[in-house]
């Protein structure tokens, strides 16, 4: 059994190295003028907001706690990051209007230090930073709404996505968010290479996927230990969990952290990306997408997300793209195929998701349990599957 | 002087205008299995919650091991309202949630069972268990605990193994028919290591071979475990079978207290169960 | 009396603001009361009544286009409601509340794709657009007429669900939705009645909402909507009285920080402007959170206790 175990985990390893290899490769092979260039494009993104979709799957699928904040939470994200990796030099530019408060750039200060290395470290840091300060504004928030049951959990959180855009916008805080005017010029993942003897290695894809593989892994281990169990019990039964013992208050506030630090993270690589942070950009819109990725991978199946979130990235920012600019699978209609009818077509497809497949792509089910029969047999077979 | 385990002092618990539990007093001793009987309504359920810290009693206190866990006294608009006795004496206000209850070494299943629907019948038991782990989230999400997972899986094998479930740990919890789901139930409270057991109809919705096996069941897991029983329950064979001393209790007041031959001979508890003629 | 003259006109649009909020904020109470479902589309709905009415009063006069939006909105909402929740009655709440957030989102892209993202002007209805001066301050006719617009109408409306059949229908159904359906109710028509009056007081708070604002853009449903519902948790979720003082307490409050710089300078507190107006949006959601945690049910929600 524990032998098993191993070996399984051995496998999964080895797979997902396997996988960062050749995304490394594929960063290599792949030029910006090429039509697979979109490839690229979809995986950064779409690792990204993977990461973003399992962590609303921790609260919402894992323990049933209907969270509507996220766009907040990966603002707080973005803005922390960026804040503290603008180079110096560049501060004044992107502080245009105001007297910028922090001075500090965490990879400028310690690649001073400690060279290439430092920068490394210092990006590092403040990604931990951007999680940090998101769980930290998740647990002053937590401390009044985590009380409340669920639509009115899922309201307060919305509500307080807005309070905190409209608190990174104000005037007054100027010198720290650069009030309604994006963050700028700050570490992203282009400045990403090695330089090996006169080639120059291209990280920019890799960065992203590293960072939200690492982080997801992450997710994957905390949900199948002691704690994921109790979080799961709290989603099937509150009443019951807590009368065996499951401090729900504080369980509650666990996953909420959690769920938020892995948000924050998720902006500071949406950050990184993009190249701009700017709060305008984080509305509720964005935290249903996510919501909605999250229901095409099916609730409560972390490998479901993140196919939901590739395939949804993927999509709206590719294969749906002839939708917009006249011309999609051969059918040339410029009349209705104009910006904005791939979204449109792709909301209809999700509707159609949502009514009709409810369970999403995997249902509450992980990739190996749909490769050993077995297991599938016993989950399905038995009575768990009718619920959705 | 015998020991208490649990002790139910004066408790009155009124909702609104209605008194559910009528200044109740009950004390279970270190090993035995005491019922809780009574007609449909009479507030025994109401009774187990407040013990269990469901609910917060209108007024009174409960001890458990001779430390006093829940203590309650009228306030705000109850001041006005409550109907009950002993209104004065108690002052401060002691509610711990039903978690930490538990933690002190008190487990309950319920009437209507309350299994974990997604989860298998091993885990159902495995994440009762999460209440006497000691490490952090991040230890347990980096594996620092292997030692104590391991010991953990290894008691609730044991526990399944007792209450024979072994068969079907693998299986989900709600695919089990009703009786053994019952038993998850029992096997989940005695995960969490108590002292005081409180099952809650466990033999509802059984039938009478059933109802014999779980009364031979609940003999056992006592003596094995050294446990103490406070039981609610309808089948009066099982209660006459295995309790050591019975409490009736009738519109939420207590009418009789006594061992089963007792209880059966009284005419109080006879009248409340058969009706009394009315005569003007 | 500097500081009236300074007060008045954000204190007037407060309280015109708040009608139309109610209106909206009935919809959203209705349903909630009976389905126990925020319908997040509820506000979208709002904002394609506006755009119906940009585009249909450019080929049409207007009362033609006024009804024919009512009509229109009227049928959208009943369509909404059978196509995307009636599937779902029997499905956990969170499914229901995803295809909710799901039809919002198909309506905005929708609205996005027709419009083209542009602002789309809203066109003037004479009479109500009139220019009028209040105790020296100027604005719109229908900052005047709304409060007591939305007062007639909530009063019918009240009325209608104390006094007819279909009325009594409704209350049974959100007291116990099981039960009515047990004693005969026909729930799908009840439900069905229901977003037809959310949807019909939704065209005409639109109507109202978008006089007063300089056009319609695809996400214009999104924070009105918000606030109603805000508003009807405000006033306890069910209650319509309870939705319409919501709605006018959130309105007024909301423009009076809109002004608060302004009135705070006039008053000589601040020396220099704190642009306190950007956080007119968000009292509204702390003034949510502070309902909910320390009167859960609103100003006259009923308790409910869960039973264990």
């Amino acid at each position: 059994m524990i032998e098993k175990q191993k070996k399984f985990t051995l496998a999964s390893l080895v797979l997902v190295a396997a996988m960062l290899v050749l995304v490394i490769v594929l960063d290599q092979v792949i030029k910006p003028t090429d039509s697979m260039s979109m490839l690229l494009k979809v995986l950064q993104k779409g690792s990204i907001y993977a990461l973003a979709a399992v962590s609303m799957n921790l609260l919402n699928g894992f323990t049933g706690l209907f969270s509507l904040g996220h766009a907040g939470f990966m603002l707080i994200g973005a803005y922390t990051y960026a804040i503290f990796t603008i180079p110096s030099d560049a501060r004044d530019v992107v502080y245009q209007y105001y007297d910028a408060a922090v001075r500090l750039s965490f990879p400028e200060a310690l690649s001073s230090v400690l060279g290439p290395f430092g920068t490394l470290l210092g990006v590092t840091l403040a990604i931990i930073a951007a999680g940090l300060v998101a769980a930290l504004v998740a647990y002053l928030i937590g401390l009044p709404v985590l009380r409340l049951k669920s639509d009115y959990l899922a309201i307060a959180t919305l509500g307080f996505a807005e309070v905190i855009r409209a608190v990174f916008q104000w005037g007054k805080l100027g010198p720290v968010t650069n009030g309604s005017n994006p963050l700028k010029s700050f570490v992203r993942i282009n400045s990403f290479q090695i330089h090996l003897g006169g080639v120059s290695v291209s990280l920019s894809t890799f960065v992203p996927v590293l960072l939200s593989t690492v982080c997801i892994g992450l997710i994957v281990l905390l949900v199948n230990s002691t704690y994921g169990r109790s979080f799961k019990a709290i989603r099937d039964d509150e009443v019951a969990a807590e009368a065996m013992g499951v401090n729900l208050a504080r369980h509650k506030m666990l996953s909420f952290c959690i769920s938020s630090f892995f948000a924050g993270v998720s902006g500071a690589g949406l950050a990184m990306v993009l190249g701009i942070s700017q709060a305008s950009n984080f509305k509720s819109a964005m935290t249903y997408e996510i919501l909605l990725m999250v229901v095409l991978g099916g609730i409560g199946s972390i490998s479901g997300s993140c196919i939901g979130a590739m395939l949804f990235i993927a999509a709206s920012e590719w294969w749906l793209r002839g939708l917009d600019s006249g011309s999609f699978l051969g059918i040339n209609a410029p009349g209705v195929f104009r910006n904005g009818f791939r979204l449109v077509v792709f909301s209809v497809i999700i509707m159609i998701v949502v009514l009709f497949f409810r369970r999403g792509i995997m249902g509450d089910r992980e990739l190996p349990d749909l490769l050993s029969r077995r297991r599938r047999r016993r989950k399905t077979g038995k009575g768990g599957g009718s619920n959705g | 002087m015998a020991e208490n385990v649990l002790k139910i002092e004066n408790i009155t618990m009124q909702f609104g205008g209605v008194v559910a539990v009528d200044n109740m007093n009950l004390e279970i001793n270190q090993g035995e299995i005491v019922a809780l009987i009574g007609p449909n309504g009479a507030g025994k359920t109401t009774a187990f919650n407040v013990v269990t810290g469901v609910y917060q009693p209108t007024n009174g206190a409960v001890w458990f091991q001779g430390e006093k866990i829940v203590e309650n006294h009228p306030q705000g608009k109850m001041k006005q309202q409550y109907k009950g006795q002993h209104a004065g004496e108690y002052g401060q206000v002691l509610s711990p949630t039903p978690d930490a209850i538990t933690k002190l070494g008190m487990a309950r299943t319920f009437q209507n069972i309350r299994l974990w629907k997604s989860q298998t019948v091993f885990d159902n038991v495995l994440i009762a268990k999460h209440c006497r782990t000691h490490t952090n989230f991040l230890a347990a999400a980096f594996r620092m605990n292997r030692r104590e997972e391991q010991e953990q899986r290894r008691h609730v094998a044991e526990l399944l193994e007792i209450v024979g479930l072994s068969g079907v740990k693998d299986e989900l919890a709600t695919s089990l028919p009703y009786g053994k789901q019952r038993r998850l139930e029992i096997a989940r409270a005695l995960a969490t290591e108590p002292k005081l057991l409180l099952l809650d109809e466990p033999a509802a919705g059984m039938n009478p071979q059933e109802t014999n096996e779980l009364t031979a069941f609940i003999g056992e897991i006592r003596s094995k475990l050294g446990l103490t029983v406070f039981l609610i329950e309808h089948h009066m064979d099982l209660v006459m079978d295995i309790s050591d001393r019975i409490y009736v209790l009738d519109f939420g007041k207590l009418i009789a207290e006594g061992t089963p031959a007792e209880i059966q001979n009284n005419q109080r508890v006879i009248d409340a169960y058969l009706g009394v003629a009315e005569d003007a | 009396m500097d500081l009236m003259n300074t007060v008045l006109p954000y204190l007037l649009s407060g309280v015109s603001v708040g009608g139309q909020y109610a209106l909206i904020a009935i919809g959203y109470t209705m349903v909630y009361g009976i389905l126990r479902l925020i319908n997040f589309a509820h506000g979208d709905v709002f904002m394609v009544a506006g755009l119906m009415m940009v585009y249909l009063s450019a080929s049409l006069p207007l009362y033609l286009a006024v009804p024919l939006v009512a009509v229109l909105t009227v049928l959208l909402g009943f369509a909404i409601e059978r196509v995307a929740y009636k599937p779902l009655r029997t499905a956990p709440r969170m499914s229901v509340m995803i295809s909710a957030i799901g039809v919002s989102y198909l309506l905005q892209n929708l609205a996005l794709y027709i419009t083209g993202g542009l602002n789309k002007n809203y066109p003037t209805i004479p009479w109500i657009s009139d220019q009028i001066t209040v105790f020296g301050a100027p604005t719109k006719r229908v900052t005047l007429i709304t409060p007591f617009l939305t007062v007639a109408l909530v009063v019918i409306l009240v009325w209608l669900i104390n006094h007819t059949k279909a009325g009594m229908a409704m209350r049974a159904v959100s007291r116990d939705f099981e039960t009515a359906q047990l004693m005969g109710i026909r729930i799908n028509n009840v439900i069905s009645v229901t977003f037809v009056i959310g949807s019909f007081l939704a065209a005409v708070g639109s109507m109202l909402y978008f006089s007063n604002y300089p056009g319609v853009v695809p996400t214009s449903g999104g924070m009105p909507g918000l606030k109603a519902f805000v508003a009807a948790v405000f006033g306890g979720i069910g209650s319509i009285p309870g939705a319409v003082i919501g709605a006018f307490i959130i309105g007024v409050c909301e423009n009076i920080i809109k002004g608060l710089d302004v009135i705070l300078q006039t008053l000589g507190v601040l020396k220099e402007p704190l642009e306190l107006a950007t956080f007119s949006d968000a009292f509204t959601f702390v003034l949510l959170i502070v309902i909910l945690v320390f009167k859960p049910t609103g100003l006259f929600g009923e308790k409910t206790t869960d039973k264990v």
